[in-house]
């Protein structure tokens, strides 16, 4: 089975809400214990990993939040900027050009630009060879995406770009990042659900998505926020027995715990609906029971995760 | 009238807006059924419904018309609908384009133009707005209609609820493209204007990116140029409806802290934007008259006598405590989200234990969406 933790370049998909962003940084951080050095990619500027560590926005910078673990807000605009200034045979002109109410207005007309100059960032941020002057070799790059629905077009546009530019730079980098992320060594999607009816349907859409229209290879899908099974039929039975004779305290006791047992049941079956759904390997991470999840939750997952 | 029936009196439109992931779909069609229910002629506009709740509406493929939920289904779950009937459409964004041009295209050439141009395609498939703009657009069509007494919208999922609000406006402008008018004649005063530095960026753009860029938006503008007028009107009017106090705005958001963060600014949005803002509806709530409670050891000692095991009621007592943390986190959210409302309803709905996938599920809903809030307190204690 792929190992997700083994590739260079992962991306973190799934529907709006399953908590892509918290997975994301949990893979950040499994791996950062690990020894490797990792940088998590936020492209939608949400800048989730910046407020879990409680520091200020970071931005189109790379600013290391603890030991090997680092993370970037990856915007359109900047990458555009950075990406010009690298293009062009003077500096100056690549400026002048991102400057340019009349060149913003053109590049944000330009089908899939914006995708396109995002995903090229990614990569350079890949590569050994890093483009960008004193940058910092990673071993993963870990890519926050955009929801299902934005998440497959954005994965397709160095194809479609490559498609419909006919000549030019562009066209062959297009070519370049496509090959980059369809080539299962060193890229991988990893897909994130939850035990409802609607995120599990939409994981097995995403699954053949990514791997037939985009050809990146799937390596696990985790069925994220499962409850813990801590009674038994039995056990429901005899609390269900006695919940009319008991005071307030013991009742609401025993309201929350068949609660709980309804809502372990009905994740279980999801859980394995999804693994009758998808091809991938299912993994499971723990609902934590916790206010908000702060570094000391996304760590417990982390550590599921090891 | 409590709850939902009272926020949307006397209205003829509701937009349910949020960020993803909250259940905004389910309780669109919730609202929707339940104002069926109380006698209206109610339409609910979805993107993207749930297959089974679709299934089991008898609404297998939408399609981008309404169809009617059979009555027998109100009849089945014992609810009299007193003349009140639920349509549902799934919206597709790109026919609903294609419609528009059609429709505002002098002729079959133009239109074709149009409907092949590259930009275009790109536009009406992908570009940011294109869908929100294309669901108002579809809200318009139906409400000039007037064959419903309320059309509910369930609007596209965004990661950030405020996409919603500037989509459209994006859209109309990049249609109407004025700071890119000079470039049609390429030849004419706006080249002459911008001189050298003008065609030197094009050309440079085309070498970066081999896409003959001029070409395609020169044909797309000037194509479009006998339509901005009954573009530029025809989004007039979509507007005057949003702002128009026969509309009005839900919110829907979960009680953890982002969603209510967001729930929060988009409210503020509204409001300075002088939109129609009805209420929020918060999904998925721990209640605390349901989960509170001493759980200390005293209730351990009651439960383990009642049942006749200590080892079940210290984990029945620790699922309490971990519900109980829940519960006093929702109320927390919902504290500063109501003081933030001001007198505006905050309606809450419990996390229900099993996904809601039929009309007896939706009606489970309403029973907390159409309540006042002491019955809902009750309702949800007695659950």
């Amino acid at each position: 089975m792929a190992d997700p933790f083994e590739k260079r370049l992962l991306f973190v998909t799934g529907k709006g809400g399953v908590g892509k962003s918290t997975l994301a940084l949990a893979i950040g951080m499994a791996a950062a214990e690990r020894g490797k050095r990792v940088i998590v990619c936020e492209v939608a500027s949400q800048e989730h990993a910046s407020r879990v560590f409680r520091r200020a926005e970071v931005g189109f910078h790379e600013v290391e939040m603890r030991d090997n673990l680092w993370t970037i807000s990856i915007d359109p605009d900047h990458s555009l900027r950075e990406y010009l200034t690298i293009q062009a045979p003077v500096r100056a002109m690549g400026e002048m050009l991102s400057r340019s109410r009349i060149f913003t207005y053109l590049t944000a007309a330009t089908p899939g630009l914006k995708e396109l100059v995002t995903i090229g960032k990614i990569w350079e941020l890949a590569q050994l060879d890093r483009k960008v002057k004193k940058g910092r070799e990673y071993d993963l790059v870990v890519v926050d995406a955009p929801a299902t629905g934005h998440g497959i077009g954005f994965l397709q546009t160095p194809r479609t770009f490559a498609a419909i530019a006919r000549v030019g730079p562009i066209r062959s980098q297009a070519e370049a990042l496509d090959a980059y992320i369809t080539d299962h060594r060193r890229t991988g999607a990893v897909i994130v659900a939850l035990p409802e009816e609607m995120p599990v349907n939409e994981s097995e859409l995403l699954e053949g998505e990514l791997t037939g229209e985009v050809g990146v290879a799937v390596d696990r899908v985790y069925m994220n926020g499962i409850y813990p099974e801590r009674f038994s039929d039995g056990d429901a039975e005899r609390l269900e027995a006695v919940a009319g004779s008991v005071d307030d305290g013991a009742r609401a006791a025993v309201r929350a715990a068949l609660s709980e047992r309804r809502r372990a049941r009905a994740h279980r079956h999801q859980l394995e609906r999804l693994r009758g759904m998808v091809r991938a390997e299912v993994a499971t991470l723990p609902f934590i029971f916790e206010p908000e999840l702060g570094v000391a939750g996304i760590e417990r997952l982390a550590g599921e995760l090891a | 009238m409590t709850g939902v029936a009272e926020l949307l009196r006397g209205k003829h439109v509701c937009i349910c807006a949020g960020s993803g992931g909250v259940g905004k779909t389910t309780t669109s069609a919730a609202i929707a059924a339940g104002m069926a229910a109380r006698g209206h002629k109610v339409a609910v506009l979805t993107i993207d419904p749930a297959k089974r709740l679709a299934d089991s509406l008898g609404l297998p493929e939408l399609g981008n018309v309404e169809r009617r939920v059979d009555p027998s289904l109100f009849e089945a779950e014992g609810v009299e609908t007193a003349g009140g009937e639920l349509w549902a459409m799934m919206l597709d964004a790109k026919a609903t384009f294609d419609e528009l041009i059609a429709k505002h295209a002098p002729d079959a050439e133009t239109r074709d133009r149009i409907l092949d141009n590259r930009i275009y395609r790109q536009i009406s498939n992908a570009l940011a707005g294109s869908q929100e703009y294309m669901a108002m657009e579809k809200l318009f069509e139906l409400h000039q209609e007037s064959r419903y007494d309320l059309l509910v919208l369930d609007t596209p999922p965004s990661r950030n609820a405020l996409d919603f609000l500037d989509a459209p406006r994006r859209l109309t402008q990049f249609i109407e493209g004025r700071s890119l008018q000079v470039f049609m004649r390429p030849t004419g005063l706006g080249m002459k204007l911008f001189g050298r530095g003008t065609s030197m960026m094009f050309s440079v753009l085309r070498r970066l990116t081999g896409v003959d860029l001029l070409e395609d938006i020169s044909e797309f503008f000037q194509a479009f140029s006998g339509m901005v007028g009954g573009f530029q009107e025809r989004a007039k009017r979509v507007n005057e409806l949003l702002a128009d106090r026969r509309t009005s705005f839900v919110v829907v958001c979960g009680p953890q802290g982002e969603p209510i963060e967001e729930a929060v600014y988009f409210h503020r949005r509204l409001v300075e934007a002088s939109l129609p803002f009805g209420g929020v509806i918060v999904n998925k709530v721990h209640f605390e008259s349901e989960f509170a409670g001493p759980a200390g050891e005293d209730t351990v000692v009651e439960l383990a006598e009642a049942v006749g095991d200590r080892d079940l009621a210290e984990r029945a007592v620790a699922t309490l405590e971990d519900y109980g943390a829940l519960a006093a986190r929702d109320r927390r959210n919902i504290e500063r989200l109501t003081a933030e409302m001001r007198a505006r309803r905050v309606i809450q709905v419990p996390y229900l234990d099993e996904d809601v996938h039929d009309l007896a599920g939706l009606m489970e809903i309403n029973r907390y969406l159409f309540a006042t809030e002491p019955e809902r307190e009750v309702l949800a204690a007695s659950r």
